[in-house]
């Protein structure tokens, strides 16, 4: 064991909390090296010294002062419980104002009732029947601006230009 | 019978206010002396000593015994004690800098050895300026030092409170004794006197 390995452990050694092989090691090289033989003697003649300083003894009112701080401190009520924590409390609140937000905002797209759903399968067949659709009064009151000859002809015939809506 | 600390803080968790005035009458002469120690003003380890007291009995619900209970108050007791020193002199150098120097806060100088004996021993006494060299240690060599010399924890549990290893902790040690060993060289030379100078076998 070296100098510098003796010194973690000279510690140990001396306030007698080392293990036997420790002790073993240290009092090994104590014998071998004067220099730690030395400080180990030191710090036995410091603990001593350390032991000079006096006891310093709370003062005669320490007690009352302490009971009278904890008597002052709030006592756990049988309500307590309906009292809400403070990081509950604004969980909670953060919830509620999430969901008047959301519940606020517009969808994108209106949803469809089941028997929207089932009426716009009903009427696909007459929405198909571009025949129908071309023989309405309705397309009859669209204002015809200017008309070319193609779109003429493409108008007439309806099943040329192809394909269902 | 002896009840532990576990088991009195266990009774205190119960609702029985008894058991915390035994664990008070337990510790609080060495709380009031390590916080003292750590602050080197009466008024102020009182106070930190109070504070410890009531953080213990308001945490009394959520006790658990997993670690020892000395180690959970030195090291409710270490903190705030650290905080206080740190509060404190941040408060100096805030209020007074041009103020001339406190006189314990003065840089601890090491003269020739006869001349530090003198001066210490007339001006003041032997113990006060041991408590002087100590508080001068490095905070966390200092935490080490007076739960190891004064309150002679084990150094599991140092450890825990200061948050390190059990080898760095033997380090810490090592390191601090040896500088108590130089500072304190004249001390250790001299034969112990006691408050009536006397000699007294070390």
């Amino acid at each position: 064991m070296k100098c510098e390995d003796v010194s973690k452990e000279l510690i140990a050694y001396l306030d007698r909390r080392a293990n036997s092989a420790e002790r073993l090691e240290v009092e090994e090289h104590l014998l071998a090296c004067e220099g730690c033989r030395k400080r180990a003697e030191e710090f036995r003649k410091l603990w001593t010294v350390l032991d000079e300083v006096p006891v310093q003894e709370p003062s005669f009112g320490f007690d009352a002062r302490l009971r009278q701080r904890i008597a002052a401190e709030p006592r756990p009520r049988w309500f307590q419980w309906l009292v809400p924590q403070p990081r509950l409390a604004f969980s909670i609140a953060l919830l509620v104002a999430l969901s008047v937000w959301l519940a606020r905002v517009p969808p994108s797209k209106p949803a469809l009732t089941t028997d929207d759903q089932f009426q716009m399968i009903e009427h696909l067949g007459v929405l198909e029947n571009y025949d129908l659709l071309s023989k309405s009064d309705v397309l009859a009151e669209v204002p015809v601006a200017t008309t070319r000859p193609a779109d003429q002809n493409d108008q007439n015939t309806p099943d040329d230009g192809g394909g269902s809506l | 019978m002896t009840r532990s600390d576990v088991q009195l803080m266990l009774d205190v968790k119960a609702g029985d206010d008894e058991s915390f005035a035994l664990l008070l009458r337990r510790y609080r002469t060495p709380l009031v002396n390590f916080l003292y120690r750590m602050v080197r003003d009466t008024a102020t380890a009182e106070d930190l000593a109070q504070e410890v007291f009531l953080r213990v009995y308001r945490a009394r619900k959520q006790y658990s015994p997993s670690a020892k209970f000395t180690t959970w108050m030195f090291r409710i007791a270490t903190n705030l004690a650290l905080n206080s020193i740190r509060d404190n002199r941040y408060h100096q150098m805030e209020t007074s800098i041009d103020a001339p120097a406190d006189e314990d806060s003065a840089p601890l100088e090491l003269p020739a050895r006869e001349m530090r004996i003198d001066e210490h021993m007339v001006e003041r006494d032997r113990s006060d300026f041991i408590r002087r060299v100590v508080s001068s240690l490095p905070e966390k060599q200092r935490v080490a030092v007076l739960l190891h010399k004064y309150e002679e924890m084990d150094y599991g549990e140092i450890a825990k409170i200061l948050d390190c290893s059990e080898s760095a902790l033997k380090s810490l040690l090592f390191r601090a004794y040896e500088t108590l060993r130089v500072q304190l060289a004249p001390l250790v030379a001299q034969p112990v006197r006691t408050s009536a100078g006397e000699g007294r076998a070390s």
